[in-house]
C-alpha cells in the first residue's frame, strides 16, 4: 500500500486521501459535467437555429464535439500533462493521428472516386 | 486529485531518489507502479477501439448520401430521443466518476450507490436506442434498406453493444466489490471499467454531433 503519489488516467491516489480528497474529487467532476453540458446544450442549439449560416452548422457542430472530447479526456478520464501521464498522451496522440487520416482519407479518396465514376446511365448503356 | 503532483525536481533525473518511487516518467525513479502500467495497458486498448470506431465513421460519412430512395437522416431522426440518450449518458458517465472517488475512499455504501445509479442510466439509455431501432426496422427501415442505414445501424449498433459489455462489466464491479472489498486486483479491474465507461461516453459525443446533429441538418 505504499505506493503514493503517481497517477493513472482516471484514477486517484491510493492513500491519504482524506475528506479533502472527496471535495476535490466532487469538485473537479463537477467542472467537467457543467462545461460538458454547456457545450452539449451549445450543440443542440446550433442544430435547431436558423441564426447561423447553413453551411457553417456542421463546422459548428464539429468543433464542438471536438471541445467537447477534450474535456471528457480531461476531466473523466484524467489525461493530464502530469510527467507520468507522458505515455498516455503519447498514444492518445497517436491515436488521434491515425483517425485523422482514416477519417478525412476515407472521405477525400471516395470523394474523388465518385466525382470521377462515369454516371449511372452512361454506364447502363455499356 | 490531479494537482497530488510530484515535486518539480523529481522529474529532473540523477538528484531525485525517493524511497517511495514517485514514477516521474522520466526513467528516473524505477520502474513505473503497476496502476500505472495497468492504466497505460488498457488505454491502448481503448484508443485500438477508437481506431475501429472512426473506420465505422468513415464508412458511414461515405454512404449517408447513399438512401437508395430510402429515408434520409433527415426523415428517420428524433432530436427529443437523442437529447435524452444523451442526457443519460453523460450523467451516468459522472455517476462513475462518482463511483471512482467513493473507491478511493473506500466507502461501499456509496460505491455501490453511484455504480448502481450509473448502471441504471446506461440501461435507460440503452432502452431508448432499442426502441428506435425497432420503430425504424417496423417501418421497414432496417439495415438493409439502403447504404445509409446499414452503416447508421453498424456504427450505433456497435455503440450500443460496448454499452451492453458495458452494463455487464459494470454489474461483475458492483458484485465483486461486494464480494470481494477493495482489494487491490479489484481497484486496477475498476481502474479499467471507468477508463471504458468514460471512453463510450466520448464515442456518444462523436455519434450524436456528427451523426444525428449534422444529420439533421442535410
Amino acid at each position: 500500500m505504499s505506493v503514493g503519489g503517481d497517477l493513472a488516467p482516471g484514477y486517484e491516489s491510493e492513500e491519504g486521501e482524506g475528506r479533502e480528497g472527496i471535495r476535490e474529487g466532487v469538485r473537479s467532476y463537477s467542472l467537467g459535467l457543467a462545461l460538458a453540458i454547456a457545450l452539449t446544450l451549445a450543440s443542440f442549439w446550433v442544430a435547431r437555429t436558423h441564426i447561423i449560416y447553413g453551411p457553417g452548422i456542421p463546422v459548428a457542430l464539429v468543433a464542438l464535439a471536438v471541445a467537447q472530447m477534450g474535456i471528457h479526456l480531461v476531466f473523466f478520464l484524467h489525461i493530464t500533462t502530469a510527467p507520468d501521464n507522458t505515455n498516455n498522451v503519447l498514444a492518445l496522440a497517436f491515436g488521434v493521428l491515425i483517425v485523422f487520416v482514416l477519417v478525412f482519407g476515407t472521405v477525400w479518396v471516395m470523394a474523388h472516386m465518385n466525382h470521377n465514376m462515369m454516371p449511372m446511365q452512361d454506364m447502363m448503356r455499356m | 486529485m490531479n494537482s497530488v503532483a510530484l515535486p518539480a525536481d523529481s522529474a529532473g533525473g540523477e538528484g531525485s531518489r525517493h524511497v517511495h518511487s514517485h514514477a516521474p516518467g522520466h526513467g528516473a525513479g524505477g520502474p513505473a507502479s503497476k496502476r500505472i502500467v495497468v492504466g497505460y495497458g488498457f488505454w491502448i486498448y481503448l484508443i485500438s477501439d477508437i481506431i475501429m470506431f472512426s473506420a465505422l465513421f468513415a464508412a458511414y460519412a461515405v454512404l449517408a448520401p447513399a438512401t437508395a430512395g430510402g429515408p434520409s437522416a433527415r426523415q428517420i431522426f428524433d432530436p427529443d430521443s437523442v437529447a435524452i440518450e444523451t442526457a443519460c449518458l453523460l450523467a451516468s458517465s459522472f455517476a462513475c466518476g462518482m463511483a471512482s472517488i467513493a473507491v478511493s475512499q473506500r466507502s461501499m455504501k456509496w460505491t455501490q450507490i453511484s455504480l448502481l445509479i450509473s448502471g441504471l442510466l446506461g440501461f435507460v439509455f440503452l432502452l431508448f436506442e432499442l426502441h428506435e431501432f425497432h420503430g425504424l426496422v417496423a417501418r421497414g427501415f432496417g439495415p438493409t434498406r439502403s447504404a445509409f442505414l446499414s452503416a447508421f445501424f453498424t456504427l450505433v449498433g456497435c455503440h450500443g453493444l460496448h454499452i451492453t459489455a458495458g452494463l455487464l462489466w459494470l454489474g461483475t464491479m458492483m458484485a465483486q466489490f461486494y464480494a470481494k472489498g477493495f482489494r487491490r486486483d479489484i481497484q486496477y479491474r475498476y481502474l479499467c471499467f471507468s477508463l471504458f465507461w468514460h471512453a463510450l461516453d466520448i464515442i456518444w459525443v462523436a455519434i450524436f454531433s456528427l451523426v444525428y446533429l449534422v444529420g439533421m441538418n442535410l
